[in-house]
């Protein structure tokens, strides 16, 4: 089965004052259909970097990126924000919730860019609700949710127009310990259940060792082979 | 429902909510704009009092002074004279008399006229018994409906008046009150006979009598008024008192064309107000969206365009306006009266126009729109890795 990350020669850098900083180097590699990966890495390694190529919201300076198929590295900004719109379920470690919209507003605002009616998207969004637990919550706005409820909510957002990769930037970083477990079992059932490809960036081994795959970077360049959780 | 019809929705939601976000912040930013907008209106406004006695005047009647200035008079021979002109109707007698009614503040026009002048000045509505009763009497005089709502004048009442060009305290008795046939008449005038200025005049500075300020010329054609106020001026060339014939429209603008520099600074005064009230507004727009943009790049993420950042922020800035702006135009007209009351009657003619009412509303889009233009340049532009590091 073709992966449905394709990373070749993948290369980006950036400039700090005058100089150029290499961040990832030469970086090859697959991520299969229904992963769940972790990478991992020391600050500055270029994890981040790479989950941001991968999900489409930052563009390399060389190399190839192909997702689902579709080389994103030649797409124009608007052919991104699509594309992002239709294969991209973000989970951020801060939740980056809209304060002023209640958790089923939040949840909704991706469908807005699918053409559903007010109806289905109703629909859509329960379901995501119930998902994640958190029915008896809809109306409530994030301050009105604890840590661990905003970042159910942020799932439910990430994985309601059934993308093609969930990209989770550090998802437990701001949780305590049962919290943080509630969100990794979370993740565990979207991809044990819904078989969604995850790949996740952290720092926490206990998280990482709730993904199927660890990836090591170090310097931009992948230090060990694809480790088996 | 389609895409940009949802979403569109949504973005008005999300407008809405970001509006109220901060509370006393948008609170704050709408009163400063009602101040803004209603400043705005009432300077307008006042620069509409101060031509409004000219736009009433008419293009149907010639004034002829003085040509080398108003403050010289011309002699009461010319009266036959200028009527012998070709296309006038009519002419009648009109001098200042610059008195004082109790203290300075209380100043209004005086003028002596000629027992004709009304017939010249049908905008000017006097009951056929009051105008007999005037005529009748030597001391007579005619007060304006604005005057006498001012002062609470009556019909009866003895109006004690101190001289500054013609010493002295004069007496009249108010025979009549006229009203303007319509609201743009200026009526904060009072009226008099010239005969009795005349002939008191003739008693005490025999120098200064048989003198006319100015002779308002009504004429058959408007159309005409050019070529007879030529005719007017060219009976007089050369003579000791030349003559400068103009419509009273043009002579009322010259009055108002000495206060140019007034005028000129309010309306300044006006525009930099809005301009104030931009500035703040700008800033407002801002904040909020230096302190969204952590969310700003969140949509971007999830695949909202740039369009619809900008859809947010401008949307967001113009609401404000919107009900800021709103609120400034409905305060307007009370706070138009109320000035025209606290000023003592000033402005006898102080109403609000459709115009400024227009102008008002265009200034409270104006700076919604270009409060928000760099912010949501600023926002839309942002890189969706930047804003998602950029701490909110």
């Amino acid at each position: 089965m073709r992966p449905v990350v394709e990373i070749r020669n993948l290369t980006k850098s950036y400039r700090r004052g005058g100089e150029i900083v290499p961040v990832l180097q030469d970086l090859t590699f697959d991520i299969a259909d229904g992963d769940f990966v972790a990478l991992m890495g020391p600050s500055g390694s270029g994890k981040s970097t790479l989950l941001n190529l991968i999900a489409g919201i930052d563009k390399p300076d060389g190399g190839t990126l192909l997702v689902g198929g579709i080389d994103i590295t030649v797409l124009s900004e608007a052919e991104l924000a699509d594309w992002r719109a239709r294969n991209v379920g973000f989970i951020f470690q801060f939740y980056n919730l809209m304060p002023v919209l209640t958790a089923f507003e939040n949840i909704e605002l991706p469908l807005l860019l699918t053409g559903l009616s007010g109806s289905e998207r109703k629909e859509h969004v329960e379901a995501a609700l119930a998902m994640v637990g958190l029915t008896d919550r809809m109306e409530h706005y994030p301050s009105q949710l604890s840590g661990g409820q905003q970042q159910r909510v942020a799932i439910a957002r990430a994985i309601i127009t059934d993308p093609t990769i969930l990209v989770a930037d550090e998802p437990t970083g701001d949780l305590d310990r049962a919290s943080a477990e509630d969100i990794l079992a979370l993740m565990d059932r979207l991809n044990t259940e819904l078989e969604k490809t995850i790949i996740m960036v952290t720092h926490d081994p206990y998280a990482a060792r709730r993904a199927r795959a660890i990836r090591h970077l170090e310097k931009g360049v992948l230090t060990r082979g694809q480790e088996k959780t | 429902m389609g895409v940009r019809e949802a979403a569109f929705m949504h973005g008005l939601k999300l407008i809405l909510r970001n509006a109220l976000r901060h509370k006393l912040r948008t609170a704050l930013t709408v009163v400063g704009l009602l101040v803004a907008v209603l400043a705005y209106g009432l300077l307008q406004t006042v620069v509409d009092a101060w031509y409004a006695g000219a736009q009433a005047a008419s293009n149907a009647r010639l004034v002829t002074r003085n040509a080398i200035s108003l403050v010289f008079s011309l002699p009461v021979s010319y009266e036959a004279r200028i009527r012998g002109v070709d296309g006038v109707t009519r002419v009648a007698r009109s001098s200042w008399f610059g008195g004082i009614y109790q203290e300075p503040k209380n100043f209004f026009p005086q003028f002596a006229i000629s027992d004709n002048y009304l017939d010249l000045y049908p905008e000017f509505v006097l009951p056929e018994s009051q105008r007999q009763a005037y005529l009748r009497d030597r001391k007579g005089c005619l007060v304006g409906r604005q005057l006498a709502n001012q002062f609470g004048f009556k019909v009866g009442d003895v109006l004690p008046i101190r001289g500054t060009i013609y010493p002295g305290t004069w007496e009249f008795v108010i025979r009549g009150i006229f009203d303007g046939a319509d609201s743009t008449k200026v009526t904060r005038l009072m009226l008099f006979h010239w005969d009795y200025l005349n002939e008191s005049v003739k008693k005490t500075a025999a120098r200064r009598a048989e003198q006319v300020g100015v002779y308002i010329v009504g004429i058959s054609d408007p159309e005409n008024a050019a070529s007879i106020s030529r005719a007017i001026d060219a009976v007089f060339k050369n003579s000791l008192a030349e003559t400068l014939t103009e419509t009273e429209q043009a002579f009322q603008l010259g009055f108002v064309a000495m206060s140019n520099e007034i005028i000129a600074a309010i309306r300044i005064v006006s525009y930099v107000v809005i301009l104030i009230i931009m500035a703040v507004m700008a800033n407002t727009m801002a904040m909020s969206a230096r302190e969204r943009t952590t969310e700003y790049a969140t949509l971007k993420a999830l695949g909202f365009g740039p369009g619809f950042i900008t859809l947010l922020i401008f949307g967001e800035s113009v609401a404000i306006c919107v009900v800021g702006g709103g609120l400034g135009l409905l305060a307007t007209p009370p706070a138009a009266a109320m000035f025209k009351t606290l000023t003592g009657g000033v402005f006898p003619i102080f109403e609000v126009s459709p115009l400024t009412l227009g102008l008002q509303a265009a200034c409270a889009v104006t700076v919604g729109i270009m409060a928000a233009v760099v912010p949501a340049f600023r926002a839309s532009s942002v890189r969706i890795v930047e804003g998602l590091r950029a701490i909110g």
